[in-house]
C-alpha cells in the first residue's frame, strides 16, 4: 500500500495537526514541503491538490484531502484499528468528541490562532506585535479557557476519560501558546494546565516537534 | 423521548440543525429561546450550552451544541433514518467530511459576514458598510469559483449523492440568494444548479414553514 504523503510546511499549527494525528496512529507517512516562500501553495501542481492554495493537504492513493481538521478525522475514521484509537465507536460517545472537536474549531481556535500569530509568528517574521489586539485576545481567550476548567473538573479530557481526536486538535495551538505569556492564563486553571502539560507530553507530539523543524 | 433543538428560528445554525432532523423525517420539539431579551445567557439556557450560543441539542441524556457537531451527531445516530447524508465507506465518507470542512472555514466566515452586513444590519435599523461588502462579495467570488470547479465534475458537493457537506450550506446559501450577492450565483452555471437544487429540497421546504418568527 502506498505511502499517505502529507503536503506542508514544518513549522505550520495545521500541518503539525496532521503530522500528530498520523504520529498517534502510528502510520507511516511521507512528508513533501511545499515552497511557501516562492508561493508554491497558490501555484500548480499544488492548486490541484488543494484549489484553496493553503496547507496541509494529504494524498492517500487516490484520495485528495486537505483542511486539517478534516484529514485528521478521516484518519481517525480510516484507521480506526491503527494505534490509539481516536473515536469511540458508540454514537452518544462519539457526539461528544465531535462537540469538543466542534468547539476548538469555533471557540478555541479564532482567539487563539490570533494569539499565536501575534505572539509567535510576528517576531519570527520581523513584525511587531498589536499590544492592543493581543489584551483583547486574552480577554476572549479566558472566557473560552473558564468553559474549559469547568469542562475538566469533570472528566480527564475534554470528551471523557480518555485521549481523543478533540484533544489531539488542540495540541498545536497550545504548544505555541505555551511558549509565550499566554501559557499564564493556562497556568491560572489547574485542570486546564493539567491537560494541557498531559496531551503536551505525549510521544506523538514529540516526536512530531523533533521531526517538524524549519531546516536551515 | 423526543428530541428537543433549543434555538431562535431565524437563526442560520438552528435552521441547519432543524434542516437536518427533517431530512432525517425524525420527530422533534423546538423550544424557542428569545435571543433579543438574552435568554441564551440565561443559567437554565448555559446548563445546556455554557457559551451561551443557539442552538442547543437534547437526545435523551445527551446534551449537545454547535451545530456542525450536532448535524454530524444526527447523521451517524440515525444513518438508517430518512435521507442517508453521510457514506458508510471511509474514503467517501472523507470527502464529505472535507466539504463540510470547507462550508465551516472558507465559505461560512465569508457568508455570515455578507448576511450581517446586507440581511441583518438593515433590520437593525443599520447601514451596510459598502467597501466591507465590496471586499466581501470578492472573496466570496474566489471561492465560488472553486466551487464552480468542484461541481463540474460532481453533481454534489461530497459526490453525487446529496450529502451533510451540502446541507450544511442551506441556510447561508438561502439567505444571500435573498440579496444583491445572488449575482454572484448566477454567474456560475454549477453553482447555481446546485443552489437551486439543494434549496428545492423538500425538507428545506419544511423547515423555512417551520422557522418563522413567531
Amino acid at each position: 500500500m502506498a505511502m499517505i504523503k502529507v503536503h506542508g510546511f514544518p513549522i505550520s499549527p495545521p500541518v503539525r495537526r496532521v503530522i500528530v494525528c498520523l504520529e498517534e496512529k502510528g502510520l507511516p507517512y511521507d512528508f513533501l514541503t511545499v515552497d511557501m516562500f516562492s508561493g508554491n501553495h497558490k501555484k500548480q501542481p499544488f492548486i490541484s491538490i488543494n484549489p484553496f492554495g493553503q496547507i496541509p493537504a494529504i494524498e492517500d492513493g487516490d484520495l485528495k484531502l486537505y483542511e486539517s481538521r478534516a484529514i485528521t478525522q478521516y484518519i481517525a475514521h480510516g484507521y480506526a484499528s491503527n494505534g490509539t484509537p481516536l473515536i469511540p465507536t458508540d454514537p452518544k460517545e462519539l457526539a461528544i468528541v465531535i462537540l469538543w472537536a466542534e468547539i476548538e474549531s469555533q471557540q478555541f481556535d479564532p482567539t487563539a490562532s490570533k494569539l499565536s500569530f501575534e505572539l509567535v509568528i510576528k517576531p519570527i517574521r520581523g513584525m511587531t506585535t498589536d499590544e492592543i489586539e493581543v489584551e483583547k485576545l486574552q480577554v476572549k481567550l479566558a472566557a473560552v479557557l473558564d468553559v474549559y476548567e469547568a469542562r475538566l473538573s469533570e472528566s480527564k479530557f475534554l470528551a471523557g476519560e480518555t485521549f481523543s481526536l478533540a484533544d489531539l486538535n488542540h495540541i498545536p495551538i497550545v504548544s505555541n501558546l505555551y511558549g509565550t505569556k499566554i501559557k499564564a492564563l493556562f497556568e491560572a486553571r489547574p485542570n486546564v494546565n493539567l491537560w494541557a502539560e498531559d496531551i503536551l507530553g505525549r510521544p506523538s507530539w514529540q516526536k512530531t516537534l523533533k521531526k517538524m523543524t524549519m531546516k536551515m | 423521548m423526543t428530541i428537543k433543538v433549543h434555538g431562535f428560528p431565524l437563526s442560520p445554525a438552528a435552521r441547519r440543525v432543524v434542516g437536518c432532523l427533517e431530512e432525517k423525517c425524525l420527530p422533534y420539539e423546538f423550544v424557542f429561546v428569545d435571543l433579543m431579551s438574552g435568554q441564551q445567557n440565561s443559567e437554565a439556557f448555559l446548563a445546556l450550552n455554557p457559551f451561551g450560543k443557539v442552538p442547543a441539542l437534547e437526545d435523551g441524556d445527551l446534551t449537545l451544541f454547535e451545530s456542525r457537531a450536532i448535524t454530524q451527531y444526527i447523521v451517524r445516530a440515525y444513518a438508517d433514518e430518512g435521507t442517508s447524508l453521510i457514506p458508510v465507506n471511509p474514503k467517501e465518507s472523507g470527502l464529505v467530511i472535507l466539504w463540510s470542512e470547507v462550508e465551516s472555514q472558507q465559505f461560512d466566515p465569508i457568508a455570515s459576514k455578507l448576511s450581517f452586513e446586507l440581511l441583518i444590519k438593515p433590520l437593525r435599523g443599520l447601514t451596510a458598510d459598502e467597501a466591507e461588502v465590496e471586499k466581501l462579495t470578492k472573496q466570496l467570488g474566489s471561492v465560488l469559483d472553486i466551487y464552480e470547479a468542484r461541481l463540474k465534475g460532481s453533481k454534489f458537493l461530497g459526490g453525487e449523492d446529496f450529502s451533510l457537506a451540502d446541507l450544511s450550506h442551506q441556510p447561508a446559501v438561502n439567505s444571500l440568494l435573498s440579496t444583491k450577492v445572488k449575482d454572484l450565483f448566477e454567474a456560475r452555471p454549477h453553482v447555481h444548479r446546485w443552489a437551486k437544487e439543494i434549496l428545492a429540497r423538500r425538507a428545506w421546504q419544511k423547515t423555512l414553514e417551520k422557522m418563522k418568527f413567531p
